[in-house]
C-alpha cells in the first residue's frame, strides 16, 4: 500500500566507490526508512478508513447505499401517492414521461395528461397522451393524506400530481396503483430485511465460530461438521420448506419477521467459518503472546486484541452476505411464499410481473428489478472494497 | 486413495442422516398434516367410506405414532406397520395429494432434474474457463473490464427474472419454444430420438439462466487464481526459457489454477441446484421444483420429504465426486496431508 521510496539513487556511471549522502540525517523522518510515519501512529480503524477511501467504486457504492437507506424514514414524504391508493381509471397505465420543454418553451417539470381508450375488439386499454395541455408538477405540497409509519397523520409530499391530474412516472399496475410510489415503499421492507437477516446470521456466526475457535477439540469438530452439512444443502428448497411452515394466519408483519429469521438462519455458516479461522490464526499471533506475557487477562486479550482485528473482516463478509438475503427475499416473495401483499417489497412487486403478458404488454412492471440490481451491485462493490481495506497492513 | 474414498463415504452417510432428520423436522413443523385435514374435511361432508380409507392410510404409514418413530419408519431404520419399509429400502412413500406412490408421481422428473443440473454445471465450466483465461492474460484491457462488469451483473440479476425475459425473447427472436422441457405432444410418450431433440432445444434457456450466476462467480475466482499463478517466478522462468506463450500459460499456471477451481464445485453445486428449483418454477420445467412447491403447500409430507432428500443427495454426491476429482488431480490431497 505504501509507495516504496527510492532507497538508492540510480547512478549510471562514475559511481563513487562509497557514496555518502551529505544531507543532514533526521532520524524522526520515518519516510526515509521506507515507511509512512503517520501509518505507525494511526489506529487500525483509521488505516482501514484511509485504504477504503482509495477504493473509488466502493466509496461511490457506499454513497449510493447511504442515499437509498436515507429514504427509509422519509418514504411517505417522497412517494407521490400512498402505496395502496387505487386509480380505477388508470389500470396498467404506461409511464407518463417527465418533460421540461413544451413547444420549445421552458415550463419546469410537467407531465402530459392521459386519455384512456378501451379497445372493445382486443380488450386492451391504450393510453393517449394529450400533448396540448402540459400540467406542471407541484413541489413540497399538501397532497394525499398518509399516516407516517402508520401512526402520525400527515399530508406533506415532495412531489404532488398536478391539480386534478395524475402523476405515474413509472406507470401503474393492474389495480391502478402508482409503481413509483410502490417501489419507494417497497425499499423500506427490502432494504431492512437484508440488514436484519444479516444481523441474525452475524450473531449466530459469531457464536458458533467463536465457540469452535475458542474451545477447539470436540466442539470445533462438531461445529465444523454442522457447518459442512448446512452449507451442502441447497438454500432455496430449504427456504421454501421453512416459509411454507409459517402459519398462514399470521399477520403480514409476523410473516415479515418470520422470513427475516429464515433468511438469517441458513446464512450463518459462511460467517462462522470466517470467525473460526480468523480466531485460530490470530490466537497464534505474536502480539497476542506478547499481551499474555505482559499479564493481560483473557477478557482483555479478546476485547482489545482479537475482536478489533477480526471485526473488520467480519463486517466485510457480512456486507457481501446482504445481497444474498435481498435476492432471497425477492425470490421467496416472487414465488408467493414470502411476504404477502399488504406488505410491499420489491419481491412482492415482481411477483405481479410473473407472467409473459407483463413482459410483452406492461414491461414497466419489471422496473422493480432496477433498484434490486442497484442495491445488490452496490453491496457487492462495497463488500469488495471493505474486504481489501480490512487488512491495512497487507 | 481407497482409504480416502471409504472415509468420504462414511462422512457422506452421516451427513445424509443428519440432513434427513433436518428435512423431517422442517416438514413436520407446520401444524396439522395432510391426512388429518382431509379427514376433518371428509367428515364435514359425511363421507364415511373415504374417512375410513384415510384412517387406514394413517395406520399404514404409522402417522399415529410419536414423531421420532415416524421419522425412523420413514428412513427405514425401524419396522413400521408393514415391516422395514422406508427410504433405505427404496420405498419412497405415498403421495396423499395424488393418491399414488411417490415413485410413480416423481418418475421422469428425477432424471430430468439431473440432466438440467448437469447441463448447467457443464455450461459453467465450458464458459468460465476460456473467459477467465482471456481476462487474466489481458488484464486491464477493455475486454477484461467488460467481462468483469458482465460478471457483476450476472451476480446481481435475480435468476427468475432473467428466465422470464430470456424466455420471451428466445421465443420471439429464435423461435425457441416457451416453457417445459419438451414439446407438449411428447408428454407421456416413450423416449424417442425426436423427443430427445425437443429436449435439447428446450434446455438452452434453462441452462443459460441457471448457469449464469455460477459462471460469473467462477470467472471471478478463476481469474484471481490465474493472476496469482501468473505472478509467480516459475511462470517467468517458463517464459524466459523461451516456451511459446500458449504453452507457458496452459502447461503450468493454468493447471495450478484449476485446483481451487474443482474445489469450488462444492460451493457451486448447492447454488446451481437452488437456482434450478427456482428457474424450473418460472419456466414450468417438469423437474422436481414445481412438485416440491406444490407438496410443501399441501403438506404432502412424504412427497416433500423425498424431493428434499433427493436434492440433498444430488448435492452431496456431487460434492463427493468433486472431492475425489480433486484428490485425483492433486497428489498432496491424495496422500492425506489434510
Amino acid at each position: 500500500m505504501q509507495e516504496t521510496p527510492k532507497q538508492e539513487t540510480p547512478v549510471q556511471d562514475a559511481r563513487p566507490r562509497h557514496f555518502v549522502d551529505t544531507a543532514p540525517f533526521d532520524p524522526t523522518a520515518g519516510a526515509a526508512h521506507g515507511h509512512d510515519a503517520a501509518a505507525d501512529t494511526a489506529s487500525a480503524w483509521r488505516l482501514i478508513g484511509r485504504k477504503f477511501l482509495r477504493h473509488r467504486l466502493a466509496v461511490a457504492s457506499a454513497i449510493v447505499l447511504a442515499l437509498l437507506y436515507a429514504t427509509i424514514p422519509a418514504v411517505e414524504f417522497l412517494a407521490p401517492y400512498e402505496q395502496n391508493k387505487r386509480h380505477g381509471d388508470a389500470l396498467y397505465a404506461p409511464p407518463q414521461g417527465l418533460h421540461l420543454f413544451h413547444e420549445g418553451r421552458f415550463l419546469g417539470p410537467f407531465v402530459y395528461p392521459y386519455r384512456a381508450h378501451f379497445d372493445i375488439e382486443s380488450f386492451q386499454r391504450s393510453y393517449i397522451l394529450d400533448k396540448s395541455r402540459p400540467e406542471p408538477l407541484r413541489f413540497l405540497c399538501r397532497g394525499e393524506p398518509y399516516r407516517y409509519f402508520g401512526l402520525i397523520p400527515g399530508d406533506l409530499h415532495l412531489i404532488c400530481p398536478p391539480e386534478g391530474g395524475t402523476l405515474f412516472l413509472l406507470g401503474t399496475d393492474k389495480l391502478g396503483r402508482d409503481l413509483l410510489s410502490r417501489i419507494i415503499y417497497g425499499a423500506r421492507i427490502s432494504l431492512v430485511i437484508g440488514l436484519a437477516g444479516v444481523a441474525i446470521s452475524f450473531v449466530l456466526g459469531l457464536f458458533f465460530g467463536g465457540i469452535a475457535g475458542y474451545f477447539g477439540g470436540l466442539t470445533d469438530a462438531a461445529v465444523q461438521r454442522l457447518i459442512e452439512i448446512v452449507r451442502s444443502v441447497p438454500e432455496l428448497p430449504l427456504w421454501l420448506a421453512l416459509s411454507a411452515a409459517l402459519p398462514p394466519n399470521w399477520s403480514p408483519l409476523a410473516i415479515f419477521f418470520g422470513i427475516t429469521l429464515i433468511l438469517g438462519l441458513l446464512d450463518w455458516p459462511g460467517l462462522a467459518r470466517a470467525v473460526r479461522s480468523k480466531l485460530l490464526a490470530l490466537r497464534e499471533e505474536d502480539f497476542v503472546a506478547a499481551a499474555e506475557l505482559m499479564g493481560a487477562s483473557p477478557r482483555h486479550v479478546i476485547l482489545r486484541h482479537l475482536i478489533p482485528n477480526f471485526m473488520s473482516h467480519l463486517i466485510a463478509s457480512a456486507t457481501l452476505a446482504i445481497p444474498t438475503m435481498i435476492l432471497g427475499e425477492t425470490a421467496l416473495s416472487f414465488l408467493g411464499l414470502g411476504l404477502r401483499p399488504p406488505v410491499t417489497s420489491w419481491g412482492v412487486l415482481l411477483n405481479e410481473a410473473q407472467n409473459l403478458a407483463a413482459v410483452q404488454l406492461y414491461p414497466w412492471l419489471l422496473l422493480p428489478t432496477v433498484p434490486v440490481l442497484v442495491t445488490v451491485l452496490a453491496y457487492n462493490f462495497l463488500g469488495d472494497g471493505l474486504r481489501d481495506a480490512a487488512d491495512p497492513y497487507h | 486413495m481407497i482409504g480416502l474414498v471409504a472415509r468420504r463415504l462414511v462422512t457422506m452417510a452421516a451427513s445424509l442422516l443428519v440432513i434427513s432428520a433436518l428435512v423431517f423436522l422442517v416438514i413436520k413443523l407446520p401444524p396439522g398434516d395432510f391426512l388429518t385435514n382431509r379427514i376433518s374435511e371428509l367428515r364435514s361432508m359425511g363421507e364415511a367410506a373415504s374417512v375410513a380409507k384415510a384412517e387406514l392410510l394413517i395406520r399404514q404409514y404409522g402417522l399415529d405414532r410419536p414423531v421420532i418413530e415416524q421419522y425412523l419408519i420413514w428412513v427405514g431404520l425401524m419396522p413400521g406397520p408393514a415391516g422395514f419399509s422406508g427410504l433405505l429400502q427404496g420405498d419412497w412413500g405415498w403421495s396423499f395429494e395424488y393418491d399414488r406412490p411417490v415413485a410413480e408421481v416423481v418418475g421422469d422428473a428425477l432424471w430430468l432434474t439431473l440432466v438440467v443440473n448437469l447441463a448447467a454445471l457443464v455450461f459453467v465450466h465450458v464458459v468460465a474457463i476460456p473467459i477467465a483465461l482471456y481476462s487474466a492474460t489481458h488484464r486491464g484491457t477493455f475486454g477484461d473490464a467488460l467481462v468483469t462488469l458482465l460478471g457483476y451483473v450476472g451476480l446481481a440479476v435475480p435468476g427468475f427474472l432473467l428466465a422470464l425475459i430470456l424466455l420471451f425473447y428466445a421465443n420471439r427472436w429464435f423461435g425457441l419454444s416457451i416453457g417445459g422441457l419438451y414439446d407438449a405432444d411428447f408428454a407421456g410418450q416413450p423416449w424417442t430420438l425426436d423427443k430427445v431433440h425437443s429436449l435439447l432445444g428446450h434446455l438452452v434457456v434453462p441452462t443459460l439462466v441457471i448457469g449464469l450466476g455460477g459462471t460469473a462467480a467462477m470467472i471471478r475466482r478463476m481469474r484471481a487464481n490465474l493472476l496469482d499463478e501468473l505472478a509467480k517466478p516459475y511462470t517467468v522462468t517458463a517464459r524466459a526459457k523461451g516456451l511459446p506463450p500458449t504453452r507457458a500459460l496452459l502447461k503450468y499456471p493454468f493447471r495450478m489454477s484449476l485446483n481451487p477451481f474443482f474445489a469450488d464445485i462444492g460451493n457451486l453445486l448447492p447454488h446451481l441446484v437452488s437456482g434450478s428449483v427456482l428457474v424450473s418454477l418460472v419456466l414450468s420445467l417438469p423437474t422436481v421444483g414445481p412438485l416440491l412447491l406444490e407438496a410443501l403447500k399441501t403438506q404432502d409430507q412424504f412427497m416433500a420429504g423425498f424431493i428434499l432428500m433427493f436434492v440433498a443427495v444430488l448435492t452431496i454426491v456431487g460434492l463427493l465426486i468433486s472431492d475425489l476429482m480433486l484428490a485425483w488431480l492433486d497428489p498432496r490431497i491424495r496422500m492425506g496431508a489434510r
